[in-house]
């Protein structure tokens, strides 16, 4: 075998601790150590393409009780786009209203995910 | 003024859930108090991901999760008042209340929810030593700054306590551009969850010093820098450790402390393990018709036990307010059916005494271990008696453990005492 790696699960707030087994090619020969099916998903993304989602905030144009507005891509992000994710984030500026779940950025960085609000503000 | 069957104190994760629930129960007299101008309480400024996993089965912001229960809440058009203050909750369950509309005011409902929250723990309670200069935020509030009010608390940041909120602010602000030098924890173990030490520093390289603790402030108007210093399994300085970091700004994430003055006006009596209510399985306080949930009655790591507590606590206070009185009076303590007490190991259970005429099927005993146990065994004593004993892989202080007590094992052996205790595991 020619890799062992040991991971923590953050897919939830558990924290499983996950042993994943690694052939020369970087191939996986086994994932333990998890206690449902998200622990392997994470496992495989986590030695391949690791992703993580981005949240932030914008700033709002147009209130002076609401500077900011909250935001997070849709799906996670690969973890070194992330910085490029954030300068984008750090250009925006929205005017109100915002409705939770309203498209900021589609396709943020070319990475297949959408940027939305996470809060209504009238 | 309409009188309320129902009021909850605090319109936060707690609140909201216990006024849907109560509602859903066929309780429509109902209100919730928020002094805030705007529900959801420390959710708002929550904006990362990770809550909802259990009770949504998705994943959603803190926003998120508290915009889907505000929307649960409008839609059964459950009465609300925000910028309203609780000044004073009685033992017979009056309310002296304070808002701009209706200005002094008082309510007697049948039955109270407390769901106050918590406040984080100050500079003021840590005996810092050194300088008293600006730059020192608890890491809450350096989130509110930075979520809500839109400024950037500092550019230099070390943080004392590895507390959640002061991981998850490590993450944002590096995110945001300021560089976060390191963590720095008085104990040998962490007291926030594996995975936003993970994800919040081991991505971003922060280092977290354990045994370690900021000796000294340095900074005349602004904070300069802080001497760091490793402490001893007492928490003292060890001398000549003395290292020294430049800095501008000191985030604190040593700990929560549950809100409870209004608790202590009405007469409930407090644990001291947890600093909040001593309750018994139905959540009611030792006031009959007082109820409590969340982290006004013990810190919660995960909002989801937080609703579901509080959705416990609003089926219970329903059934109070039905029945008149509950079947049997709270008997808290000395006059306790049965009390539940932590073991070697265990630094709380909850609840904290029993009620055998209201026992459910099953009944949920939380608990926290001291400290990092990996391949122990959570044993449950029912009076002298070994009732069960469960192997778990890990243990930390972080994250809350359950045990579930069956009706008929309780029915059965009538104990007098309940203890949950942790035997560590032989090497493997």
């Amino acid at each position: 075998m020619a890799e062992q790696r040991k991971l923590t699960c953050i897919s939830c707030p558990i924290g499983c601790q996950l042993t994943v087994d690694l052939d020369d090619d970087g191939n996986i020969l086994n994932i333990e150590g998890n206690s449902c099916p998200r622990g392997p998903i994470y496992a495989k993304n986590e030695v391949t393409n690791p992703k993580r989602v981005v949240t932030s905030t914008v700033r709002v144009n147009n209130s002076l009780v609401h500077p900011v507005v909250s935001v997070r891509t849709v799906d996670a992000v690969p973890k070194d786009k992330i910085y490029e994710v954030m300068d984008l984030i750090r250009q925006l500026h929205v005017d109100l209203p915002v409705k939770i779940g309203d498209v900021l950025i589609a396709n943020i960085a070319d990475t297949g995910t959408d940027l939305i609000a996470t809060r209504s503000y009238e | 003024m309409k009188n309320y069957d129902l009021v909850i104190i605090g319109g936060g994760p707690a609140g909201l859930a216990a006024a849907v629930k109560a509602y859903d129960l066929g309780m429509q007299n109902i209100l919730l108090a928020e002094r805030d101008d705007c529900l959801g309480g420390i959710l708002n400024q929550c904006i990362h991901n990770g809550f909802g996993l259990h009770h949504f089965k998705t994943e959603l912001t803190g926003p998120e999760y508290a915009g889907r229960y505000i929307e649960m809440l409008e839609e059964r058009h459950i009465d609300y008042m925000l910028k309203t203050m609780v000044m004073d909750l009685a033992p017979d369950k009056t309310l002296t209340l304070m808002n701009s509309e209706y200005g002094l005011f008082s309510l007697k409902p049948k039955a109270v929810i407390l769901a106050m929250g918590c406040r984080e723990r100050p500079r003021g309670a840590l005996n810092m030593p050194g300088d008293r200069p600006s730059g020192i935020f608890t890491a809450g509030t350096a989130q509110r700054l930075l979520n809500i009010d839109g400024f950037m608390p500092g550019r230099e940041v070390v943080i004392l306590g590895s507390g959640d909120i002061g991981l998850i602010m490590a993450r944002r602000m590096t995110l945001e551009g300021a560089k976060v030098k390191l963590v720095a924890e008085i104990n040998s173990f962490s007291a926030g969850l594996k995975r936003n030490i993970v994800q919040c520093l081991d991505d971003f390289n922060i280092p977290l010093y354990f045994n370690t603790t900021i000796s000294r402030v340095v900074g005349k108007d602004r904070v300069e820098g802080v001497y760091l210093s490793k402490a001893d399994e007492y928490f003292r300085v060890i001398p000549d450790t003395e290292v020294f970091v430049s800095c501008d700004t000191v985030l604190l994430s040593v700990g929560l402390i549950p809100e409870n003055e209004l608790s202590r006006k009405a007469h409930v009596k407090m644990a001291h393990q947890t600093r909040g209510p001593i309750v018994d399985n139905t959540y009611m306080t030792g006031v009959p018709g007082i109820f409590a949930c969340g982290n006004v009655l013990h810190v919660h790591d995960l909002v989801d036990n937080v609703s579901e507590e509080a959705e416990e606590a609003a089926k219970n206070a329903v059934a109070f307010i039905e029945k008149g009185a509950w079947k049997a009076v709270l008997k808290i303590r000395q006059e306790a059916d049965c009390k539940v007490q932590e073991g070697a190991g265990v630094s709380y259970t909850l609840p904290q005494v029993l009620n055998f005429e209201a026992l459910e099927d099953l009944t949920r005993i939380n608990f926290r271990v001291k400290k990092l146990y990996e391949g122990a065994s959570i044993k449950v004593h029912f009076d002298d008696q070994e009732i069960s004993s469960r192997k778990m892989r890990v243990m930390a202080p972080g994250a809350m453990q359950a045990v579930y007590l069956k009706k008929e094992d309780l029915d059965e052996h009538r104990p007098q005492t309940i203890t949950v205790s942790i035997e560590e595991g032989e090497e493997d």
